[in-house]
């Protein structure tokens, strides 16, 4: 439901309501991205507080002042970017803000359209101040001091500043951003982790794919195709220590999932028998076995937020489609079935953490598309229509989607945001595919 | 690439039939070939024009022997169903492992880099076991045939065109014992 917001919105909203939102709400997304007519009754007032101003087709216009010091041009660089990505701002040049000395004077901030000024402010110690001012109010709504580790612009310090990012747009919107989170993939037979921001391109394991995230980020769970034992691995982040959790001869483990209470790993095992799900603790210990395929596939596990439930893909009905099981295997339905032909393809799903929507790829017209299908209704939504896209990955803000895309010639990571259909490029560079986004990262 | 690949794998087994004859004169009486030919290598100059005419006879036959049983197939794209070509390759096959009953095979299942990597390799150890199936049905144990999947993650040709990827969908052929004493047909 909409709620009102501490922040003032009085001069867009004073005659809204919830239904007539509703239906704009469902056809900017339907214009905007080619949607399939189903996608109306999908919609919903998205986010918490700031779903009336998307309603008007006007997002919380934020600046970010200048920042005295040194680094202060990274600082309002970074945060207005991270504003930018989040989706839920339009964001003015802090090159066209009025000089401020002591109270800015709002009536000039107002004329530039500007609903909130965040204003930065480097302290001797190292640290950031932040204050956020609601021009409407005429006053300061929220100011933080936020501790910053140094040296300035290392990968720790840049997290923090996406951290403070975060924070105020938590003041704003209610909800706390994605920009201090971190993206894992899959380039050149290895597993590397790129910044939400697309900094700090780095690689993590000496080998592997289809990385997945340990609790907190603090790891990551992958697999390895080597040929020989083709093992489930874990890596610490911290320590970069490796642990193997699945591996033996002849043996494909693959497509590993981590429960949310980060106790429990699902992978794909390819046998003689078939591909079909286990279950093991990730502590160690006997694997469980899930689905019995008969020699059809069944792999791309991905855990509901409770834990209870799995999506995944398989071909038992003689082509690739999502299901939904319980963790035991039992219970077991189709999900993406009913708005489809017969012969086409859905695979790698990915259930988001708010548990509405599974994200997934679907085969439409020779070319993979991806799409999300609201659990309660069975409503299906478009979320690319260029290129060949795979492998989406929910935000933690369960908004945002991670994918490879063609786009752009190579295989490249892509995020877009699925209420406005707006999108970015993450990687550049050589084929990167099998990304996975982090959960909220656990104190820097 | 493949044709070079392919190439290689014969100049490697006519090596390996060399050195089998250079260093293990034992193992000759276990070929078709006569004992004196086997001494060949080392004694160049005492062999007559007609016995060095079937040692080569023989390595060449022994060459192709090893080459039909190493031959990749091919598959039709997202399928495991094997074409008609596969399954005539998969009969001259089963005569050499008939032939041969040391010889232990790996079968190793690839995709092209189309559909789902992660379905890829499920969809690459069916290949595998649809050939192991073909030649099991036919009567060779089962313990004699390893299966594997590669998924896409290692296709023979780079490229986007069908023509690529139609060379990438296919079930690569290893020995993996018995090689040293396989016979020629």
């Amino acid at each position: 439901m909409p709620q009102t917001t501490s922040f003032s919105v009085s001069r867009r909203v004073t005659r809204f309501r919830p239904v007539a939102a509703t239906m704009l709400v469902a056809m900017m997304l339907t214009v905007g991205m080619a949607a399939p007519s189903r996608a109306a009754a999908q919609a919903q007032p998205p986010g918490v507080s700031l779903s009336t101003r998307y309603v008007a087709g006007q997002k919380t216009s934020l600046i970010v002042l200048p920042v005295k010091g040194a680094n202060g041009d990274s600082v309002s660089t970074m945060l207005s970017r991270d504003f930018d990505y989040s989706d839920r701002f339009n964001l003015v040049s802090t090159s066209s803000a009025p000089v401020v000395n002591g109270p800015p004077n709002y009536a000039l901030f107002s004329k530039l359209g500007v609903d909130g000024i965040v204003q930065p402010t480097l302290l001797p110690s190292g640290w950031v101040r932040v204050a956020l001012h609601d021009v409407s109010k005429k006053a300061v709504l929220n100011s933080k001091d936020f501790p910053l580790p140094s040296p300035a612009l290392s990968p720790a310090w840049r997290s923090a500043m996406h951290g403070v990012s975060d924070a105020v747009e938590e003041w704003i919107t209610g909800q706390r951003g994605i920009a201090q989170t971190r993206i894992a993939f899959t380039r050149g037979g290895r597993v590397w982790i790129v910044d939400s921001d697309r900094a700090n391109v780095t690689p993590a394991t000496p080998s592997g794919m289809s990385p997945q995230w340990l609790l907190g980020g603090r790891g990551l769970v992958y697999s390895v195709l080597d040929g020989v034992r083709n093992p489930i691995m874990m890596t610490d982040l911290g320590t970069g220590s490796q642990r193997t959790l699945a591996s033996s001869s002849g043996i494909e483990h693959s497509s590993p999932a981590v429960s949310p209470d980060g106790r429990t790993v699902v992978y794909a095992r390819g046998s003689d028998t078939g591909t079909d799900l286990y279950a093991m603790p990730i502590e160690g210990g006997a694997s469980r076995r899930i689905t019995v395929g008969r020699g059809r596939a069944s792999t791309q596990p991905t855990f509901s937020p409770d834990g209870q439930r799995i999506a995944f893909m398989s071909d038992r009905s003689g082509h690739p489609e999502v299901y939904i099981s319980d963790l035991d295997g039992t219970n077991v339905e189709l999900l993406t079935a009913a708005a489809f032909g017969d012969r086409d393809y859905r695979a790698g799903p990915d259930w988001s953490p708010d548990g509405r929507l599974v994200a997934f790829q679907s085969r439409n017209g020779g070319t993979f598309q991806i799409m999300t299908i609201n659990l309660r209704d069975q409503s299906v939504k478009f979320v690319t229509n260029d290129g060949r896209n795979d492998d989406p990955s929910w935000a933690p803000d369960s908004r945002h989607i991670v994918f490879s895309s063609t786009r752009s010639g190579t295989r490249q990571l892509w995020i877009v945001d699925t209420e406005t259909g707006r999108s970015r490029q993450l990687t550049f560079g050589s084929e990167a595919r099998l990304s996975a986004w982090s959960p909220r990262l656990l104190s820097q | 690439m493949m044709r070079v690949s392919r190439l290689t794998l014969v100049l490697a087994s006519t090596t390996l039939v060399l050195g089998a004859c250079r260093k293990k004169p034992v193992v000759a009486p276990q070929t078709e070939a006569p004992p004196a030919v086997a001494q060949q290598p080392t004694r160049p100059a005492n062999t007559t024009p007609a016995a060095r005419d079937t040692m080569e006879e023989y390595r060449t036959k022994l060459a192709a022997t090893r080459a039909r049983l190493l031959e990749t197939i091919y598959f039709e794209y997202d399928a495991d169903e094997l074409r008609d070509d596969a399954k005539s390759n998969l009969d001259s096959k089963l005569s050499v492992l008939n032939a041969n009953p040391a010889v232990k095979i790996r079968i190793a299942g690839h995709c092209d880099e189309r559909g789902s990597d992660e379905y890829n390799i499920a969809l690459g150890r069916r290949r595998s076991e649809a050939a192991k199936r073909y030649l099991t049905d036919r009567g060779i144990d089962a313990s004699r045939i390893e299966t594997a999947s590669f998924g896409r993650e290692r296709p023979a040709v780079q490229g986007t065109s069908e023509e690529a990827w139609s060379r990438n969908r296919r079930d690569e052929f290893e020995i993996i014992a018995g090689g040293d004493q396989l016979r020629a047909q």
